[in-house]
């Protein structure tokens, strides 16, 4: 379907210098909803809860995205809206308290509990930031109770990170104003991720740092005018926003992918701190050398080939620009659901304006597209994966790059293994 | 409201994408949010097909619902048309779409598309998936055999002398629970019984194939849940008998043999004669003698649930503890079937309720779902999956059917397995830390495991349990606390920590002698032999105490 595409499919003029050459789409988008981030969200903040206040749609998704079962008794779950509940408001918002009552009394481990909005409940105007204040004067101070939107109407897939983020930013307690200044990473990262970066950090002299969302809720950083922000995760605009609205300023970077993307993070930091050359040189050396080493192989595997992507995480455009630089791949069209000009502009820069961007979807002509490319490698989602790969084409789940730690020097090697898999399989498998 | 932790059902209009991936020339426009396309995923990936589902989603976003969603929808439906050329159009909404009330069936009938078009409504806050199967179902094969149907009172035109006897197999579906290898088998079956079959629906079947329904001689209903609404129409309607036994079990098959026999006037006795059924000698070896009056816990959706009830007391010698299925469609078939067992009938969605359920049966194997599968696992209970909701491993590469001879052994073997495994153990293992079976691969979350150790009657605790019933978390109950748990740890603080009329200590070595005991008896083990010990005023217990103690109650 490509409906309303009353706009129609504008291709941006390849000719303006900067200006990249973008597809913009409307029609059927074949993505995940923000629900889908409760995914990783839940086992990153440890003492957290998610519960949808949806339908039993959402409640299907969460447990087919989640895998099918992977998690005997899971920090998530649903509150599913019944026809009873339609019937009236006040209604609706008594069963919500019982069903809240019903899960604090079985979790009492509990201590943060997000009411996650979902596409009927923002129909239906359910309000859940009343719903969340009225339970958190009952439940405060053992469980903090808060709410975001994950619903496809409003987020997709990994916007529903950040509509979280953005809920616990105005929990976060107000830095000292005489306290120095404060590095704040923001947006989820593997615990062995954060620890590298900590240590890196550490190294370069910028010894106060914390991470957005913490390991634990009671372990929120605080946040003010003499907090430095670095974006983790490139889908992290309303965060963003909220973050510099308690004060915080964002430190332009590109973002932490591959050897060029982690140097050039940590280098907003190292500057931003006054860092000498002499001492970032040296604490990064070890670093880009292992990673230059690393590389090596699955660039002899993934370099000239040439690579399709179909929007997904947000991450699609920094992912593009570390294969097309440091691995040698060709980008034939890079699809994303929204390109954030202001928080890719690194990226954007160093991606060149030659690379075809596409903006939204219509999943049945970005089909056509990528079957008249014929590329070497399709990156795409669990929907697609499996039919494209019958129709002959390599395929990588984008879902995976979101589940897997990847940023950073040491996991530079391991991303790029991820996309030669794939290829090293096809070669592998003869009958 | 209703808490919920994990469905054993999708939405209904997944079930409408069961009917419609089964099928072929038919596409499904469904008016949904972004987000709804996850629904693709359980068919590309859970059933590994090859090709997407045949449905196009409008994924209207907020932005949308200022505007016109009614004329987004229009757009999809004459796109898809023109993109895919279907022979016919299901349209509908799934839940978000139908609170904002566009009604796809009325603008998909303003397009005057050239082939017919399939309105189905599902209530998606009252009803689920099997129950959006059926529904789909129904309407498909009203709209497009209904053409066909003679004037009320037209006597069926007799079969004409010479021609075999036809019939059509109705319910296999797309994300079924074994659909594609039990159509195989039962297939198989009715070729030897020389009944042709006329068409086989949804699966593969064309939306003309569906006008042809009415001129097989009986239809065939393989899994109620999702066919029996179409087949009492088709009934009504063309006046075509139904095979209503469903052939999940070797008693079950031989009457549904006799039962197609009888309907297509043929004998039954070829098929009866199946040279490669093994399940009945299987059952009747003497290695089979330990099956005898273990307790079964069966939980699934009503077909499958009320057919390994049967399976499990008259081919296996079970004992059923319990008997549920979140099917409340076929309660009342469920509540007749526990009458017969003399079990409480269990009629929920709620997989807490279903989680305490099992607990308090204490069964010996649990007959469930994946859902079962994760509860047994923590109970630490032998379990085998046999029935929907499916996972990648409910589709076997090989063959595994569920109903006729051969599905019969198949139930042999996948629920006889599990078991086997707790007999080696039982045998083999009994003083031996076997890698796997230690206390802590159980229970891997720790708040249900604290629950589980409250509760008052856990197996082991019963003197005459069988080890495997043991729940993996029943260490506890009557030992103090921590101590069933790490007792090596415990070891070090216990001799001079005990006084009085307190447990009696443990030796060093005795601890060690106590962990080569498999974990699930263990707790047993412990208690028996401290109470041993306290009772001859024993304070220090060594490795000849806990033998002293073990020929004491083996008497």
């Amino acid at each position: 379907m490509s409906t309303a595409t009353t706009q129609g499919t504008s291709v941006g003029a390849a000719a303006a210098c900067a200006e990249p050459r973008v597809i913009r789409e409307r029609g059927q988008r074949e993505v995940f909803c923000g629900l889908t981030g409760i995914v990783w969200l839940h086992r990153k903040i440890q003492d957290a809860f998610f519960l949808v206040v949806g339908s039993r749609t959402c409640a299907h998704l969460v447990q087919s995205a989640a895998g099918v079962m992977i998690f005997a008794e899971p920090r998530f779950a649903t509150a599913i809206i019944e026809d009873r509940d339609l019937a009236g408001l006040a209604d609706a918002n008594a069963e919500l308290d019982r069903v809240v009552d019903r899960l604090l009394e079985r979790r009492p481990d509990i201590r943060l509990l997000f009411l996650v909005g979902s596409c009927p409940s923002e129909v239906i105007k359910l309000d859940l930031s009343r719903a969340a204040q009225r339970l958190s004067a009952r439940f405060a101070p053992q469980v903090r109770i808060l709410n975001y939107s994950g619903s496809g109407i409003e987020t997709t897939f990994t916007q529903g990170e950040d509509a979280c983020l953005a809920a616990l930013v105005p929990a976060m307690p107000a830095a000292p104003a005489l306290l120095p200044r404060s590095l704040l990473v923001v947006g989820c990262l593997a615990d062995v991720v954060e620890d590298q970066f900590r240590r890196q950090f550490a190294a370069l002299g910028v010894d106060a740092v914390d991470f957005l969302p913490p390991r634990r809720s009671g372990a929120l950083p605080a946040v003010g005018p003499g907090t430095s922000f670095l974006l983790a995760q490139p889908f992290l605009a309303e965060t963003a926003r909220a973050l510099e609205e308690r004060g915080a300023t964002r430190l332009p970077a590109p973002f932490p992918i591959g050897v060029e993307g982690t140097t050039g993070w940590l280098r907003a930091a190292a500057d931003a701190w006054g860092v000498d050359a002499a001492r970032f040189a040296a604490v990064t050396a070890p670093g880009i050398e292992r990673a230059r080493r690393a590389l090596a192989r699955p660039r002899e595997q993934l370099e000239g080939k040439r690579i399709f992507f179909f929007p997904d995480s947000q991450l699609e455009v920094p992912l593009a620009r570390f294969l097309a630089r440091e691995i040698g791949m060709v980008p034939v069209e890079v699809g994303s659901p929204y390109l954030h000009r202001a928080h890719l502009a690194a990226e954007l820069a160093l991606l060149g304006p030659d690379v075809q961007l596409s903006e939204g979807q219509d999943v049945e002509r970005q089909l056509d597209r990528c079957r008249a490319a014929r590329p070497d490698m399709v990156v795409c989602g669990l929907g697609l994966a499996n039919p494209l790969e019958a129709e002959g084409m390599t395929t990588k789940w984008s879902i995976e790059l979101v589940f897997t730690p990847i940023q950073g020097y040491d996991q530079a090697a391991d991303l790029a293994e991820l996309f030669a898999r794939p290829l090293v399989r096809r070669t592998r498998l003869v009958a | 409201m209703q808490l919920t932790l994990w469905t054993y059902e999708g939405p209904p209009h997944v079930g409408a994408m069961r009917v419609a991936t089964a099928m072929q020339g038919l596409h499904y426009v469904l008016h949904a949010p972004q987000g709804d396309t996850y629904a693709d995923l359980l068919f590309t990936m859970i059933e590994r097909r090859d090709r997407r589902p045949p449905v196009t989603y409008t994924t209207f976003q907020a932005r949308d619902l200022g505007g016109d969603t009614a004329e987004l929808f229009k757009d999809a439906a004459r796109e898809a048309w023109e993109r895919f050329r279907p022979q016919a159009m299901l349209v509908g909404a799934s839940c978000t779409a139908e609170l904002i009330q566009d009604d796809p069936g009325g603008l998909a009938r303003a397009l005057d598309l050239p082939v017919p078009v399939v309105p189905v409504e599902l209530p998606a806050y009252q009803k689920k998936e099997n129950w959006g199967a059926s529904e789909t179902f129904y309407q498909l094969v009203r709209v497009l055999a209904g053409p066909s149907v003679p004037p009320p009172g037209t006597p069926r035109a007799p079969r004409p002398a010479g021609a075999r006897p036809r019939c059509n197999l109705l319910g296999p579906t797309a994300l079924g629970f074994r659909h594609r290898d039990d159509l195989r088998e039962v297939t198989r079956l009715l070729e030897r019984l020389g009944v042709e079959v006329a068409l086989v629906a949804p699966w593969g079947a064309t939306p003309a194939d569906l006008a042809r329904l009415g001129e097989a001689d009986f239809n065939v209903v393989l899994y109620p849940e999702i066919a029996a609404l179409a087949a009492r129409w088709l009934q009504r309607s063309f006046g075509q008998p139904m095979v209503t036994t469903v052939p999940i079990g070797v008693n079950a098959t031989r009457e549904f043999v006799a039962e197609v026999a009888r309907l297509a006037g043929v004998d039954p006795a070829p098929a009866l004669a199946d040279e490669s059924l093994r399940q009945t000698w299987y059952s009747r070896s003497v290695d089979s003698t330990y099956l005898t009056g273990k307790r079964v816990f069966v939980f699934g959706d009503a077909t499958h649930a009320l057919a390994a009830a049967r399976v499990a007391t008259e081919e296996l010698g079970f004992t059923v503890v319990g008997l549920g299925s979140y099917s409340r469609e076929f309660a009342r078939e469920i509540r007749d079937a526990a009458k017969r067992y003399g079990v409480e009938p269990l009629i929920t969605d709620d997989y807490l309720e279903v989680e305490a359920k099992v607990a308090a049966a204490q069964p010996e194997l649990v007959l469930g779902t994946q859902m079962e599968r994760h509860i047994a696992k923590r109970l630490g209970v032998p379990c085998a999956v046999i029935s929907a909701p499916v996972h990648v491993q409910d589709f076997p590469a090989r063959y595994s059917p569920q109903m006729g001879f051969e599905g019969a052994n198949v139930l042999f073997d996948t629920w006889v397995h599990p078991l086997m495994m707790g007999l080696e153990e039982h045998l083999l293992g009994m003083f031996r830390d076997d890698f796997e079976f230690h206390e802590g691969a159980a229970p891997s979350h720790l708040a249900n495991v604290v629950e589980f150790r409250r509760d008052p009657a856990p197996a082991a605790a019963r003197p005459d349990a069988t080890p495997i019933a043991a729940p993996a978390g029943a260490p506890a109950p009557a030992t103090p606390a921590g101590r069933g748990a790490t007792p090596v740890a415990a070891a070090p603080g216990g001799p001079d920590a005990v006084a009085g009329d307190g447990p009696p200590s443990w030796a060093d070595d005795a601890e060690k002698e106590l962990r080569k005991i498999p974990f699930f008896v263990r707790a047993k083990a412990r208690r028996n032999t401290e109470k041993f010990a306290q009772e001859r005023g024993v304070t220090r217990i060594t490795v000849e105490t806990i033998y002293d103690a073990k020929a004491h109650f083996s008497r």
